[in-house]
């Protein structure tokens, strides 16, 4: 793939941002991931059972349920951080793109490189704010400065933190408040070009006031990226995304329309969850 | 420098140059491939450390059994290397480590556990960040000092009160000894100690106990295991201790249990051995090899004692 | 109502109770005082015997059988010798097998052999470790008793507390940073040394400082080794014959009941290790507290 990725890469008008992945199959244009028949155990629990879904493009797709229901295993499964942890096994498959991520060809560090991920507890490095954003492109062999300055610009900018840290970018990462510090994450996430951005709760460990600049945050980079957003908090899943996925006991209980799931769900349980008589 | 007048014009395409440096990194990828390789090589180097233990000292006391009886030399009570027709026992060298190991205890065990109690119990936690440190210089002086303050000090010290004892002794050395073995004991015990739960404490203060109480009748017997392990931690380095017997107890290889004489430990004979005249390839030389597995075997038995002792400590609570 | 006690006779039980309990407090006191006190003696000592022959010359001369025109400086330039073969083996050594042991290895029972191999490994007397240089750096690869055998020698020694000191820094890296490391596509090597060994070399610094300031103050297995402290010539390479601070305060102590001056001379030298090892473990201290909570 990254063979032809590079002849294309000189060929087509480098402007297109698409990847070429996407070029290559026209036909499935408009589903980044699609999910079919995942089961995951850890040791002897079955964490996720059966599950199916399509995810599509620049949406956000949030992803509710109670603790424990799957949702934060379904979502590191999508870039297989999953596999940190030892025992693990899976069967069904993903497609990203039309390539089975669940595969042996499939190599991680390629899958991550093009999904980005956002933790639930801000996770910044501990150096400067400017080497956090620099270090993606960094281990990617990008070693230019004059480009890695224009990468960590653009990244903050697009983070809308810019004009908080652009004077401020030797300073340790640490020094940041919370909320700073996420969306200092996200900008991070960003420097690499990602085509889908994994959001695991990013929102839990902060303030109100963090939190809806997160979400206005997550509405822009709707434009540019598909965006997975794992979240315990229903109004957030309301106010943000397009399709809801309410995941529970390690199935999905009902994939559709974020209004249909909020004002219409058709699943009894789904009613239940958010109408908040359980979890 | 093309590169960057591009992307300065366009959009930066970072996926794509990422795309595009894939295909060069080889190099990475191949370091990515041997890394864990070097490191488990690296990680080998323990294991062959004992491995190299075990051969030199099973290869060279082997050599020393084919020329003296392997019984012989445990039950042997006479040691005399030098001699005309020498005679290779032991046990005066296991009797003087003993003693002096003894000798150790009686000052470490209880001045260490002590001192654990206090730094547990009672004392505040300022009071506590004061006395911990200091007591792990104590730790942390090198034995050599306490070889030449037992042979220039203690001894000389003694030997002003009880005229009697020698100029070397086995007393004098294994009083310094204990004294190197109390931060040891001190800090192993303290932390068995304060990994008793709270609980335990207020359970038996709420009903009237004083701390005394509190301490003997609760927080030491939950912590038992944890003081007997570094109780035996503490034998077992007081067994390998080599600078302060070699220096203050002398070379005499009397089978005597009288603690004012030179008496010589099992390492202070290696010491001498080595750093003799004795070629490579006598029975002399062999035999310090036989000693040591003998030493070897001892601490080994006590590490391995304290280990499990602590393990089973650990599924107390 | 029944009287189940005695009022006047448990206030009295209650009276002995706490004053037992206040004179073993004591008691417990003077016990942790009791080594601090012997420390103090210990550096009294050393300090009136060594300080009048601690001078510049002291420290740049030459051994000499004769008290007054005796130095250290052989001893002083094969300890830093036998430091320069001992950091750059323990470091490599030491946290490459931290890193195998914590990063890579799978739980199970080879990762626990070695493990448990390193915890005993900790517990051998360090003279055996002199007999292991001894029958294989000295004879077997046929150094001699040159610096490279000392410091390899001593590099086994402290490598068992090198090690668990690396793999606890490792362990105390918090996982989320190499989640994020790897979250961005990047490979285990370089999570490993962009990330968690940046994040966990402060402490696996200050332990490799304490287990140097260990084979600093080794003498054991050097006497095995056949270190000497004759008049040789300053050790220039790694294949010299030399001679270190301890062996050295050994032989004066040894034979200051020949000659009464050695023992002063072994008091200097002690001033001058025990100095040395403060300011190694100050530097310890220094960095642990300097990168203290850094996450």
């Amino acid at each position: 793939m990254g063979v032809i990725a590079n002849k294309m890469g000189l060929q087509v008008n480098p402007t297109a941002k698409e990847s070429i992945a996407k070029k290559i199959n026209t036909q499935k244009n408009n589903i980044v991931y699609d999910t079919k028949e995942l089961n995951l155990w850890y040791g002897h629990t079955h964490a996720l059972k059966n599950i199916n879904l399509e995810i599509h493009e620049k949406e956000v797709t949030a992803i509710i349920g109670p603790s424990g229901c799957g949702k934060s295993t379904y979502i590191k499964t999508l870039n297989r951080m999953v596999e940190l942890v030892p025992g693990v096994r899976t069967t069904g498959s993903i497609s990203y793109k039309g390539n089975n991520i669940l595969g042996k060809t499939m190599k991680v560090e390629d899958l991550r490189t093009k999904v980005g991920m956002v933790f639930q507890k801000p996770n910044p490095f501990p150096k400067s704010i400017y080497e956090n954003i620099a270090y993606g492109p960094k281990i990617h062999g990008i070693r230019n400065k004059k480009l890695l300055d224009q990468i960590v610009e653009r990244s903050l900018r697009g983070a809308y933190i810019w004009d908080e840290l652009k004077d401020r970018l030797n300073e340790n990462a640490f020094g940041l408040s919370g909320g700073q510090q996420q969306r200092l994450c996200i900008a991070r996430a960003l420097a690499i070009q990602p085509d889908v951005i994994l959001m695991d709760e990013p929102t839990s460990a902060l303030d109100p006031k963090s939190t809806l600049k997160i979400e206005e945050l997550v509405q822009e980079l709707k434009k540019d990226y598909s965006i997975i957003m794992v979240t315990h908090n229903m109004q957030q899943a309301a106010r943000i995304s397009d399709r809801t996925a309410f995941f529970l006991n390690g199935e999905v209980v009902e994939f559709d329309n974020t209004n249909k799931i909020f004002s219409n769900p058709s699943d009894k349980r789904t009613e239940d969850y958010i109408s908040g008589r359980f979890g | 420098m093309q590169k960057i007048s591009e992307v300065k014009q366009e959009a930066i395409h970072v996926s794509e140059i990422i795309a595009q440096n894939k295909q060069k990194k080889n190099v990475s990828n191949l370091v990515e491939k041997w890394i864990p390789t070097i490191l488990f090589l690296l990680a080998s180097i323990t294991i062959l450390t004992t491995l190299g233990i075990l051969y030199t000292l099973l290869s060279q006391a082997i050599q020393f059994f084919r020329a003296v009886p392997i019984w012989e030399f445990f039950t042997g009570a006479v040691l005399k290397p030098l001699s005309q027709n020498p005679e290779f026992g032991i046990l005066p060298l296991i009797n003087g480590t003993l003693i002096s190991t003894a000798i150790a205890m009686l000052v470490a065990g209880p001045i260490g556990l002590m001192s654990a109690i206090y730094l547990s119990e009672y004392a505040s936690e300022k009071v506590r960040r004061v006395l911990k440190p200091l007591l792990e210089i104590l730790a942390g002086i090198p034995t050599i000092v306490y070889g030449f303050f037992a042979f220039t000090f203690v001894t000389p010290l003694i030997r002003s009160i009880f005229p009697e004892v020698g100029a070397t002794n086995i007393l004098s050395p294994g009083l310094v000894m204990g004294v190197m073995i109390i931060p040891m004991i001190a800090s192993l015990s303290e932390d068995a100690m304060t990994s008793v739960p709270n609980a335990m404490r207020e359970g038996s203060l709420a009903m009237g106990a004083t701390k005394l109480e509190t301490t003997f009748k609760v927080v030491i017997p939950a912590a038992f295991s944890g003081i007997i392990a570094s109780f035996v931690l503490g034998i077992s380095r007081a067994i390998g201790e080599t600078m302060i017997v070699t220096i203050a107890s002398g070379s005499s290889k009397n089978f005597t249990f009288d603690i004012t004489q030179s008496m010589q430990t099992m390492t202070a004979y290696i010491v001498e051995v080595a750093g003799g005249e004795a070629a490579a390839g006598t029975t002399i030389y062999y035999s310090l090899y036989a000693v040591a597995i003998t030493l070897f075997v001892f601490t080994l038995l006590m590490n391995l004692f304290a280990r499990y002792i602590s393990r089973k400590f650990r599924e107390e609570y | 109502m029944i009287k189940q006690f005695d009022e006047t006779q448990l206030k009295n039980r209650m009276n002995s109770r706490v004053r037992n309990n206040r004179i073993w407090k004591f008691i417990f006191f003077l016990s942790t005082l009791f080594g601090l006190f012997v420390l103090a003696i210990l550096m009294i000592r050393v300090v009136m015997d060594g300080i009048s022959f601690l001078h510049m010359d002291f420290l740049t001369g030459r051994l000499s059988t004769d008290p007054d025109r005796a130095g250290i400086m052989g001893a002083l330039l094969g300890t830093v010798w036998v430091v320069l073969v001992v950091i750059p083996v323990t470091l490599i050594v030491g946290v490459g097998t931290a890193i195998y042991l914590e990063l890579y290895a799978k739980r199970g029972k080879f990762k626990s052999f070695i493990e448990t191999n390193i915890s005993n490994l900790a517990g051998v007397p360090s003279i055996v470790y002199g007999l292991l240089g001894l029958t294989v750096f000295v004879r077997m690869m046929d150094f001699g008793n040159v610096v490279l055998a000392g410091g390899l020698t001593l590099s086994l020694l402290v490598l068992p507390i090198l090690i668990v000191s690396a793999q606890e820094a490792l362990r105390a890296v918090p996982g989320h940073l190499a989640e994020a490391s790897y979250g961005m596509g990047a490979t285990k090597w370089q999570t490993i040394r962009r990330v968690i060994l940046p994040a966990a070399l402060p402490s696996i610094l200050t332990g490799s400082i304490l287990s140097l300031s260990r084979a600093i103050g080794e003498t054991a297995p050097l006497t095995v080794l056949g270190i000497p402290a004759l008049l040789i010539p300053f050790p220039e390479g790694l294949f010299d014959t030399f001679t270190a601070l301890p062996m050295q305060i050994y032989y004066w102590t040894l034979d200051s009941s020949l000659v009464a001056e050695y023992a002063n001379l072994a008091g200097a030298t002690i001033i001058v290790l025990l100095a040395l090892l403060f300011l190694l473990n100050s530097v310890a201290i220094f960095i642990r507290n300097k990168f203290q909570h850094r996450y």
